[in-house]
């Protein structure tokens, strides 16, 4: 194995056995706010208990270790195809070592065999920039949750959602409605207005590589993002949807332009599970320093 | 928290609530997608895989084999129940099944076969695959795993103290559909 196959299989094993800090802090925040002696503080607890002992046997979190998406942000002259030979090495040995479950399945025949790899798995989205060191993000998002993602286009009549800030809020709440607690809540939301049924999902699962405790630039939207969580947690959905206070750990909203004719939402959940993780790598391939 | 053994009396099902914590040892066997349309069609599972009074668990975990040989289990919590609606009413009844483990409940269909013969809904904390990991002592079988893949095979489990909260019961009360509704009046509040 080289430097850089290395670094991308600690990445991997991380990211599906370590919760990041700043959702573990929500995680803690939401035992604290379920009533005492419920279902849903009982669901919390083993929540808990889950993320420390996955954390010290350095096993998954959740066995369903997801769609296996890489960000990477790389300086010019960056050898991509190196790059996506080693990411698929260390995807196949991580495999085997069960920091991945046996996950990829051929849609037409129904094969797995047991690699991780084929077509879109795993994904990576590359990009450009102009400092010297490569960043590369990783996210584990788990089918149960992608499930109950939706994407509404407006004007919607059924929930009465007009073109307009407060039409992008009915959606995102409604999403929430519809996923009650199959998406493995309490959630966080990445949520995209605008672009077309492609993008506007991809960048909506964008919104997670955002730290948790961060606030939006744009000030509307922050105040959409505090608003979401605020009225979801009203609802009495709570931890896998036994009721309870904490039904939302956050929620993240960016924005694409759209076409005059197009006026997309597109919500991307993801369990309390959050497999995500970043490290800045040495031009050798070595992890510099981790980001999350 | 209420212990539970397989196999599972219907009495003992019958007296189970929505709310109830409960603890499961004895025997569960995995069964997801592929297996629940596989018996839904006619399908025949294997002698040894014995469902009825006994417990399926939507679950595709995560089994590596250790140095012995021996299957182990590293990560099993449950998956998403509701793509089982269209046949698990149909296994309820034809395959004697006293409980179903998995996430995010089911629908009506499952909520009735329940309670015509005298099923429940245990809901394991989605997500939680270390803590129900534990629970698995050991794996002494697995059948279908060159049919239908490893995640996707019918997994035999031994457990003990195996938690989980139910959520169908066998008297036709279903948590998902009560939180719905009151999630559902309390959202127009706030529109």
């Amino acid at each position: 194995m080289n430097a850089l196959e290395e670094s991308l299989l600690e990445l991997i094993r991380r990211t599906s056995a370590e919760i990041p800090d700043d959702v573990h802090q929500a995680i803690l925040g939401s035992l604290e706010q379920e009533k005492k002696g419920t279902i849903a503080e009982s669901a919390m607890k083993i929540i808990e208990q889950n993320i420390a002992l996955a954390k010290n046997k350095s096993q998954p979190i959740c066995q369903d270790t997801g769609s296996i998406i890489f960000y990477v942000d790389c300086p010019l002259g960056f050898d991509q195809l190196a790059f996506e030979q080693a990411a698929r090495e260390a995807v196949k040995t991580a495999t085997k070592k069960g920091f991945l479950r046996q996950n990829s399945v051929d849609s037409l025949t129904g094969k797995n065999d047991g690699t991780n790899l084929g077509p879109g798995s795993p994904t990576i989205h590359f990009h450009q920039h102009r400092e010297s060191d490569a960043t590369v993000r990783l996210v584990l998002k788990g089918g149960g949750c992608e499930n109950v993602g939706a994407q509404y286009s407006l004007p919607n009549e059924e929930i009465n959602a007009n073109r307009d800030l407060d039409g992008c809020r009915k959606a995102i709440l409604d999403a929430v409605l519809q996923a009650q607690g199959k998406g493995c809540g309490p959630g966080i939301l990445g949520v995209c207005i605008g672009g077309d049924r492609a993008t506007g999902y991809e960048f909506s699962k964008r919104q997670l590589l955002r730290a948790l405790d961060d606030h939006n630039e744009n000030q509307e939207l922050d105040k959409l993002e505090r608003d979401v969580v605020e009225t979801a947690n009203k609802l009495g959905i709570g931890p896998m949807g036994f009721g309870g206070r904490t039904t939302l750990l956050g929620t993240k909203i960016g924005v694409l332009n759209r076409l005059p004719a197009s006026f997309f939402v597109s919500v991307s959940y993801m369990c309390w599970a959050y497999r995500r993780q970043g490290v800045k790598l040495a031009s050798t391939g070595a992890i510099q320093e981790w980001l999350y | 928290m209420i212990q539970l053994s397989t196999p599972l009396a219907e009495t003992a099902v019958r007296d189970l609530k929505v709310g109830n914590e409960v603890a499961i040892t004895g025997t569960l066997f995995t069964g997801r997608d592929a297996v629940h349309k596989y018996l839904h069609e006619g399908g025949q599972l294997p002698p040894e895989v014995v469902l009825r009074g006994g417990i399926i668990y939507h679950c595709g975990p995560v089994i590596i084999k250790d140095e012995q040989g021996q299957w182990k289990c590293t990560a099993a919590g449950p998956t998403t129940s509701i793509r089982e609606e269209p046949y698990q009413w149909q296994i309820i009844r034809d395959l004697g099944l006293r409980g179903i483990i998995g996430k995010g409940g089911m629908g009506d269909k499952t909520v009735a076969a329940c309670k015509e013969h005298g099923c429940v809904y245990l809901h394991a904390v989605g997500g939680a695959a270390q803590v129900l990991a534990e629970c698995v002592r050991s794996v002494p079988n697995v059948y279908f795993m060159e049919k239908f893949g490893a995640p996707e095979a019918i997994w035999e489990f031994q457990v003990v103290g195996f938690p989980a909260i139910v959520t169908i019961d066998a008297r036709g009360n279903s948590l998902h559909k009560e939180i719905f509704a009151a999630s559902q009046a309390e959202l127009a509040k706030y529109l």
